[in-house]
Order: structure tokens, then sequence, then C-alpha cells
């Protein structure tokens, strides 16, 4: 009986291992990136050209930069251009190339209590949902979409808190579940377009503002810092960086699209 | 024999929450006499069984054995592991120190001793009650204990299977093995005992042996708990 | 649109399709949960026999703090293994954070008290029926436990089953110290969650139907040997 216990497990080491051995790297990435299906996309041919894996943790960008910050991943991709450089400054990470970008979109009710529907300015839109205290969902957990939402409501004069516990509500999700929250509650929420084209669950809600300049949504990638962390692989995270920003990887990038909607726009700078 | 007898118990008490159970009981229990405890419910028959045989420690007192010696004790329930019926008894002497060669022999030559030998492969704990009390006299058998005490052993049993069990502590007594018993039935009493010893709150009423105790009880006590009890 | 009737159709469709990454997932939710009981067994079975069987002071404190355990937050475990086994952590130098490995540490710290708990109980239930038979026969508190231990092998394969069941159900640890990757470290509970994520409820719902099944499958084929055995062995 003990025997076969210790078969097991020793059956069970071997094959933990045996997945181990192909070399592989951790990227620490967003929910966006990971639920708009983008990663699943781009990886198999990333994975068979380079003979080595990407495995992919998905957490909100603020979330993913600690996982970063205490050396858990090799590679951070994610989209706070401004939490990004000032990662970087703090030596954190280096190397941070743009890979490519999409926009945010506010989302809501077909029934639009703020009356917004089809608008162009994000700013006019936000103030509109505040003052008819219509639900907003924020997602409230440090990603790049909250912090961008965060800035937006800066923009707009209004301070969100003041509606906590009313109009106003965190859930402290990624973009997935906040979106299902929005669309039971039919309430108005910041997404990334990414993640909204691909989701299903959609129910009564629309897009209600989008195309304003200000909702642009820049992704990007880093190596992190092997300089503070000894075990980064910094030649395997390179590799994969670097196909990212190549001319291939932003062909890659562009073909990804669902039900006809292109997802992701590469803009990564040629040639460094 | 010389070796683990006489035991003596020397002001042997026993309180439990305030109370006094048993004692103080000043008592010796030779070689090849059968004690039979007798009293009524309550009296602290089982409980001195168990200061004995090491089961319980006394409150106060001694219990004092004149050397080192094997003993055994079979229960009123008797308690089998789920394992077949001769591991039941191959467990126990491997407990015992018995070497794992000798153990099988021994435990076999028990089981034939009380009937059992055609069951030994069977599940001990699926055989039923008079088999399992056998098979528990088995087991202190294959111990070859210089004393046994049995607690109420064929309370639970039918006339039948009663019978068998005295054979076999019968068996046990011409082996040389001192018993030391607790039993509620009289007749059984009468039967099994060398001599008698009546306990009575806790105390020792009355030792004797078994004629003079049931003709001629020496305490009241005696005499009122042969009375109300003797309807055969 | 029927939700429910999607699922339904959708489990059907995943079943009947064998598709190879959802037996990737079923494989790795069952061989992590598996292991963790294992392991939570070859330590939570001594252990609790042992306590049930040995009177020492503190005895009470640690029964009742097992018993409390029972119902540790996976998302707390989760948290304390991934600290630890963090690279800025005191185990960081293992490196086996984000891998199955990580997972079935985590599992195994989530299930112990639950089978060490019940095995406490159910072996000093025995105890009672069997203690003054063993001591008689001069048994030690060790082999008294080991003895139990066997004795009491089938009602023990519940407590097993508990903390099995406990871990395939969890989401939060593996989550937390797994990552969640594609074919690296996704489990059924995990894959739900992001199915979820995605809204794609009826795929989610479709996983959930699958993970209770197997579950189900799983408690009817040991509950039958344990009646099996227990009409034999009485």
């Amino acid at each position: 009986m003990v025997t076969r216990f210790l078969l097991l497990v020793a059956l069970l080491s071997c094959q933990t291992q045996a997945t181990g051995q192909q070399p592989f790297i951790v990227v620490a990435s967003t929910t966006s990136t990971e639920q708009s299906g983008l990663f699943k996309h781009l990886l198999p041919a990333f994975e068979k050209l380079a003979g080595m894996q990407v495995r992919v943790v998905a957490l909100g960008t603020g979330q993913a930069l600690d996982m970063a910050r205490r050396g858990d991943a090799d590679v951070a991709f994610v989209h706070d251009t401004e939490l990004e450089l000032k990662f970087i400054a703090d030596g954190h990470a280096v190397g941070r190339r743009d890979v490519m970008y999409n926009d945010f979109v506010l989302i809501g009710p077909k029934s639009d209590p703020a009356r917004i529907a089809g608008g162009k300015d994000i700013v006019e839109g936000l103030k509109r949902v505040a003052e008819s205290k219509a639900a907003f969902v924020s997602r409230g957990d440090r990603s790049g979409t909250h912090a961008t939402e965060l800035r937006l409501w800066g923009l707009s004069a209004v301070d969100p808190q003041s509606g906590k516990g009313g109009w106003y509500r965190e859930t402290g999700a990624g973009m997935g579940p906040a979106l299902n929250t929005a669309s039971a509650m039919n309430a108005y929420i910041l997404a990334d377009r990414g993640t909204w084209i691909s989701f299903r669950n959609r129910g009564e809600s629309i897009i209600v503002v989008e195309s304003d300049k200000r909702l642009f949504n820049q992704y990007g990638v880093m190596l992190v810092n092997p300089a503070r962390h000894a075990h980064v692989k910094a030649e395997l995270g390179n590799r994969f960086i670097n196909w990212l920003v190549s001319a291939e990887g932003q062909k890659s990038i562009a073909a990804y699209s669902i039900e006809g909607q292109q997802l992701f726009f590469p803009n990564a700078a040629p040639g460094r | 024999m010389n070796g683990i007898l006489p035991l003596r118990l020397e002001g042997v008490c026993f309180c439990a929450a305030g109370r006094t159970l048993l004692g103080a009981i000043d008592a010796q229990f030779s070689a090849g006499q059968r004690s039979v405890i007798l009293g009524p419910n309550g009296a602290g028959k089982s409980l001195l069984l168990r200061i004995c045989h090491g089961l319980i420690a006394p409150s106060a007192g001694r219990v004092l054995w004149a050397g080192e010696g094997r003993q055994a004790m079979v229960f009123q329930r008797p308690v089998m592991l789920r394992r077949s019926v001769l591991r039941n008894i191959t467990y126990a002497l491997s407990l015992a120190g018995v070497s794992r060669v000798e153990r099988e022999a021994r435990a076999m030559a028990a089981l034939e001793r009380v009937g059992l030998a055609a069951l030994a492969q069977r599940a001990a704990r699926v055989l039923s009650g008079g088999e399992q009390q056998r098979l528990a006299l088995a087991r202190a058998w294959a111990l070859a204990p210089q004393v046994l005490f049995l607690d109420e052993p064929t309370a639970n049993l039918d006339p039948g299977a009663t019978r068998q069990i005295e054979v076999v502590i019968d068996e046990f007594h011409a082996a040389g093995t001192k018993i030391i018993m607790t039993t509620h039935n009289l007749g059984q009493a009468r039967r099994m005992g060398d001599e008698i010893l009546f306990i009575h709150h806790g105390l020792v009423a009355e030792r004797a042996p078994v004629t003079q105790f049931f003709d001629a009880p020496a305490s009241s006590e005696a005499q009122s708990f042969i009375k109300g009890e003797m309807p055969w | 649109m029927n939700t429910f009737g999607e699922a339904a159709l959708e489990s059907a469709r995943l079943i009947l399709g064998l598709d190879r990454q959802l037996l990737g997932i079923v494989g790795l939710s069952l061989e992590v949960s598996i292991a963790a009981a294992i392991f939570a067994s070859l330590i939570g079975l001594p252990v609790g026999a042992l306590i049930a069987v040995q009177k020492f002071p503190g005895r009470r404190l640690i029964v009742v703090t097992l018993n409390a355990f029972m119902g540790l937050p996976p998302v707390v475990v989760g948290l304390v293994v991934y600290l630890l086994l963090s690279r800025a952590g005191p185990l960081g130098d293992l490196g086996i954070l984000f891998t199955p490995a990580a997972m079935i540490l985590a599992q195994t710290v989530l299930v112990l008290p639950i089978i060490a708990a019940l095995t406490r109980q159910a072996i000093e239930d025995a105890w009672r029926e069997y203690e003054e038979q063993l001591r008689s026969l001069g048994v030690t508190p060790g082999h008294a436990a080991l003895t139990l231990l066997w004795d009491c092998r089938f009602s023990l394969l519940t407590a097993i089953l508990a903390g099995f069941g406990r871990a395939i159900a969890e989401v939060g640890a593996v989550m937390m110290v797994g990552g969640n990757i594609d074919s690296v470290t996704r489990v059924m509970t995990t894959a739900i969650a992001l199915e979820t994520s995605k809204g794609d409820l009826p795929l989610a719902l479709g996983l959930g139907a699958i993970l209770l099944l197997l579950v189900l499958a799983l408690n009817a084929l040991v509950l039958t040997i344990r009646d099996f055995a227990e009409r034999r062995y009485g």
C-alpha cells in the first residue's frame, strides 16, 4: 500500500518534470490580452518557431507589475504607459517597447438613462453619467483599465468616490467579471475593445461612446530587470519581445480578429 | 508455578468525582484456585478486575505482583479487529513479542482448542457473539498467560454458547492458569468457582470456599444477595 | 435564451467530442487534487490518529484548531503559499511558482486539516471501543494508532474523499499559485472562472457539469468499494 503511494508520487513528479523540460518563460500580462483570446492566437506560432513555451499569467496591470517586481515573471506585457515608465525608472524592468494599441469604449444599457449613446466625447459622457446618477461599474482593481478610467474621471472633474455606495460601484474584478456585473445591473462601464468584442454575455449592453482619442489604449512589453533578479531568463525573454515587435509578430497581431473585427493594432517602432 | 503469583492488593482504593467506588481492599490471589468475584450491580467487581489487570490505576494503595509474567483479560463484549480470525490472534502474539515464525502455529493451536480452526480465514467481526467470545479466549490461550481475568464473559450469550465458554475456561484451569472472573450467574459461580469473593459497596464483604459461601454465608449481605437472586 | 439548456448541450458536446484540451484540463485537475489528497493523507492520517489515542497537554487546543482549520479559505492558503514560493519569498529558489507542484502544495495545505480532523474523530470513536482490549494486549500509543488506522480503513476513505472533494472544487488557491496558465496550470475550476470572465456562461456551466459528474463518479466508486468491504469485514 505504502509502496504504491510512493510509486504514484514518483510518477507524478516525473510528469511534472517532463513538462518542465522544454525551456519556457513566464509572462505577467493583463486579463484583456488573455481573455480576448489574443495569446491563444499569437503563441502557438511563436512557440513552434522558437522552440520554447510562453506561460501567461493574466492579472490586472497593477498586479502583473507587482508580480514582475517580486521576480515571479520574466516578461511583463501590460497597458498603462505612465505606470510602465515609472516601473522602468524604478529599475524593476528594462527595454520597454510599444507593441500595439486598441481603444477603450464606454459600454452602457440600450435604455441609456444618461442619454449619451452615439457620443464621441468621453469626458462629456462621463459627466452626464455622474449627473444622472446612472449606475456605473468600475474595475476598482488597479488594472490598466481602472487607471485609465480614473484619469478620465479626473478630466471630467467628477469625483466618483462621491457616488460610492450609490451609483458608482467598484467590483475589484477583472474585465470579464466586471462586464458580467455591468450587464446584469444595466450599468455603464469602461472596457477595452478587445475584451468587449470577444465578450459573449452582453445582454442589453451596447457601445455608447467610442472613437475619442483620449480612449487610446497602448500596450507595452518589457523584460524584468535581470540585474535585480538573477534567475530571469533574459535571453529567452528578449527572444519573445523581439518577435512581438518584429514584422512577423506585428503581422500576426494585426491578423487577429473576431467576427471580422480587428482587436489590436500593431504600432511597434520599426528597427531599433 | 512460580512467577507472577501471588498477586497482592494493599489498601487499594478508587475514587471518581469525589465518590469512593472501591476500597480500601486488601487481598491476595494465589496460584491454583479459581476465584469468582460476586456482588450486586455497581458493587465494583469489574473495576476491581481492571485495577488488578493494570488497565486502571488505583487512586490509592498498591497492586503487587510477585514477578514478571503474562496475564490476559477477556471482556464482556469481545473486541475484534477488522481482519481474519487467525490474524486477530497473530496480532496479539506480535504485540507480546512472539517471533514471526512461531505466531501462526500457536494461533492455529489456540483456534483448535476452542473449536474455531475451520473459521481461521473468516473475518472476525462477522462471527456470532458466542464465536467471537471463543475467539477472545483463543487469543488469550495463544498468549499462555499465568493469570486470566474474565469480566462476565457469558453475560450476553445463550446457554449453549455459555457452556462452550465454560469448557474452555476449565481447560485454562487444567493447564495451570489462575482464573479470576466476575459473573452475575450464580449457577456459573457454583460450577466455575473454587472460592468466592463477595463485593458489596466497594468492599470485600466475604471471602469463602464456594460450598461454604452458598450453603452457609457468614455475612448478612451475602445471605440476602443469594436469597434474592437464587431461583435455581 | 436558456443558459442551462445551452450548458447541457455544451457539456454533451465537450464530452462526446473528447476534446484534447479538455482532457488535458481534466487530467491535470485529477492529478493535482489526487496528489494533494495523497500527500495530505500521508501526513494527516497518522497525525490525526496519534492525536486521537495519545493524551498530552494542549491536546484540546490542537483539536479545536484542527477543526477550525477545516474551514481555511482557499484564497488565504493560496496567498500564503504564493508569498512563500515567490522569488522574493523564503522558498523562491525552488522556482516552482506557477507550476503544478505549487498547486499540489497549496491544496495539500488546504486539505490537510480536513483529513487530519476527520481522521482524529473517526479514530477517537474507534479507540473508545478498542482501548481496553488493545491496552490489555500491551499496545503502545504509536502501535495503537497504526492498528486503528488499518482497522478504520474503510471509514477513513470518507475522510480522504472529503479532502479530495475540497481540493478539486476549490479555485482560489490554484488560481493564485498556479496562475491559470493555458496547458500548464489550467484546471477545471480555473477554466470555469476564465470562461465566466469571458462571459461564455454556457461553456463555463458545461465544464462545471463535467466536474460534477467526475466527482460524483469517483465518490460512487469509493463508496461502493467501502460498502463491499464493510459487508465482508464487518
